[in-house]
């Protein structure tokens, strides 16, 4: 899919990281004001990974995400007013007010579940794969984690049982240089860390994750390879994060000039003026508002909605 | 009760097991097992035997030695319309596997607010008396009977290993079934049909008039054992085997416990916050405590790890004579 220089495939990676970004920002400011509870972890400067990834796929394949899931969420074209209603914790939210940031799924799109444990979609991810390889089903799954969790055991031995098994999982690493404080340079002593796919007999790939083409070029060779049942592969994107890991961050590990270099490489704004010939600066406003808008209405839509209600909170505990 | 579910022969523990296994998978392609040497090998304490034969290596998935991986493909597995069967080959490796188990498994359903479910069961061989130490011998169904979301069966007959683990894998929910080891090779009258029993319903093995007995696992055959050497000495004793302890059925101990006025609460897990404790409160605060004749008694694992010399490892669970001691001490003195 060329994202550059087809118009409809350029209008819509770029409103969706406009979404994306507008929606993260609104968070943002809601919590500041003191208008949401709880905590929440923004990929605002990430945006380029999930839509590069999500446009790679088709109807029916499934995502597994992580605690910083907005952007999988809504690239996999999650409802941001039941979103927003989650996060102002109303009864119309995903999850009725139970799940939060760190828990959104929207299973109607395929989104497992984002997950409050680091690595713990991982495995998850390869148990779908499974399930779509015993019915005999086309599907693919895209497992979506950050540079923290390639240290877990859950990791491990996810990759290892997809790896062994050739299933239809695209493993894909948000490498966006700090697990919470942690520099990847101390983190591992890899270069990149897609070598690591070495060790599982599978195929890995780096590529500039804040590139949406370049992410969804590898997502997709990666799509076509695990529904051809060649099983799964690793890749990498290399991107970061501007905002701190959750609410609490003081951001005592970097350096204001690293964070400004980053922002110099701006996911969007680059893939602004890459589409500026394609699309045309009335176009490119137009996603600009629309997301705007898109966001305020979803937030329109919660406030007006009914708080979750404790009345039936012991209800959901068991499916019946 | 139909015809058809009281045609019983005799079955072992183990084939009890993989009876139920076969005949889920028989009747919804949706069922399959995966855990380490659950094929050819026929399973670590033998319960998957020839299924392979039967059912084909993809049915009867073989796993490399990763618990928590396994766990977190059954969870996903499960989210994607499955209904996996996992084997721990040991339940103390359930310890690998916490995070998807209590994490994943447990929470998913409320997290998303009731929008999916994660139908999967966990079977694990439990408890000591093989002389396999203390890494290999736990009684751990108090570590998942606290977490809301899970379920928790602990069948102590071959009918109950098999008609409860049908219940299980029909459960939209995920549930551990924790199997003795020391019961794989008992025999007993197990039905054929495949007939789910139902979880949340406790068995009276037994009704006496003098004394509540309520046992979990293997405790349930040495309180029955127990209660045929006190009735030579004239005490008269019920057992009762909650046989799922989340769900619980508690009425029919609360009843019982309101006629005989004592109860004697037996588990092979240590007794420091084990779920004897919770038996007990449930008694204490239910309308049995006015009947109470003597304090409630627990008769638990001592607080230490299982150890490997069978003379210490005898020592470290309840034995049928302990209870018969505890049983008559309790009798006698109140």
């Amino acid at each position: 899919m060329d994202l550059i220089g087809d118009a409809g495939p350029a209008r819509e990676a770029l409103l969706t990281m406009w979404t994306i970004r507008r929606f993260e920002e609104a968070v943002d400011d809601l919590f500041a004001r003191g208008l949401m509870h709880g905590t929440m972890h923004l990929s605002i400067g990430q945006e380029a990974v999930p839509v590069g990834a999500c446009l790679a796929l088709s109807e029916g394949d499934y995502i597994t995400s992580t605690h910083r899931g907005h952007g999988h969420c809504i690239a996999r074209g999650a409802r941001l007013d039941e979103m927003m209603a989650e996060l102002l914790a109303k009864e119309t939210g995903y999850c009725r007010g139970r799940g939060g940031s760190m828990h959104i799924a929207d299973v109607a799109t395929g989104n497992l579940g984002a997950n409050g444990i680091v690595a713990g979609g991982v495995p998850i991810a390869a148990g779908a794969g499974l399930a779509v390889r015993m019915r005999g089903g086309q599907e693919v799954v895209v497992s979506f984690f950050g540079d923290g969790a390639v240290n877990e055991g859950a990791w491990h031995e996810g990759v290892n049982l997809a790896a062994i098994w050739d299933l239809p999982v695209v493993f894909v690493c948000e490498n966006n240089h700090y697990g919470m404080s942690m520099s990847v340079s101390r983190a591992f002593r890899v270069k990149q860390l897609s070598e690591r796919a070495t060790a599982y007999g599978i195929p890995g790939v780096t590529v500039d994750g804040n590139d949406p083409q370049a992410v969804h070029d590898a997502v997709a060779d990666a799509v076509a390879r695990a529904r051809a049942g060649e099983g799964p592969t690793l890749v990498e994107a290399t991107t970061y994060r501007w905002k701190g890991h959750s609410k609490s961050d003081k951001n005592l590990y970097r350096t204001r000039e690293e964070i400004e270099q980053w922002r110099e490489r701006d996911p969007i704004a680059r893939f602004e003026q890459r589409v500026a010939n394609t699309l045309g600066e009335q176009e490119i406003q137009a996603c600009r508002n629309e997301a705007r808008e898109r966001v305020r209405a979803a937030i329109r839509a919660a406030n007006a909605a009914p708080d979750a209600s404790a009345d039936s909170l012991t209800e959901a505990v068991y499916a019946k | 009760m139909t015809a058809a579910a009281e045609q019983t022969r005799t079955l072992t523990y183990a084939e009890a097991v993989r009876e139920a296994l076969a005949q889920a998978m028989t009747a919804d392609e949706r069922v399959f097992l995966l855990g380490e040497d659950v094929g050819t090998y026929g399973g670590a304490f033998g319960v998957t035997g020839d299924l392979v034969h039967r059912f084909g290596e993809e049915r009867i998935r073989d796993t490399p030695i990763s618990e928590l991986g396994i766990v977190g493909a059954a969870v996903g597995a499960a989210l994607a319309g499955m209904r996996p069967v996992v084997e721990i080959q040991f339940s103390d490796f359930t310890a690998q596997a916490m995070d998807q188990i209590v994490n994943q498994a447990a929470k998913i359903h409320f997290m998303l607010g009731g929008a999916a479910t994660v139908p999967m069961v966990l079977r694990a061989p439990t408890g000591s008396g093989t002389g396999a130490a203390a890494q290999h011998s736990q009684s751990l169904e108090a570590w998942f009977a606290h977490v809301p979301g899970l379920k928790v069966v602990m069948p102590a007959t071959p009918a109950d290993a098999k008609t409860l683990l049908l219940a299980a894998i029909d459960d939209p929910n995920p549930v551990i079934v924790l199997e003795h080891k020391l019961l794989y090779k008992q025999s007993g009258p197990v039905p054929e049909a495949a007939t789910p029993a139902r979880l949340g319903e406790a068995a009276v093995r037994r009704t006496g008039a003098d004394l509540t007995i309520v046992a979990t696992g293997v405790m349930v055959s040495r309180a029955l054992e127990a209660a045929e050497q006190l009735a030579a000495d004239g005490i008269d004793v019920s057992v009762i085997d909650p046989r799922t302890l989340k769900p619980l059925d508690a009425q029919p101990i609360v009843d019982d416990v309101i006629r005989t006025g004592r109860a004697l609460l037996v588990q092979e897990a240590p007794k420091t916050a084990g779920f004897m404790a919770e038996i007990a409160a449930t008694i204490g605060e239910s309308p049995a405590f006015g009947h109470l004749r003597a304090p409630i008694a627990r008769l638990c694992g001592l607080d230490v790890p299982i150890p490997y010399a069978p003379q210490l490892e005898r020592a470290a669970v309840p034995q049928a004579g302990d209870i018969v001691r505890a049983a008559t001490d309790l009798v006698r003195r109140w």
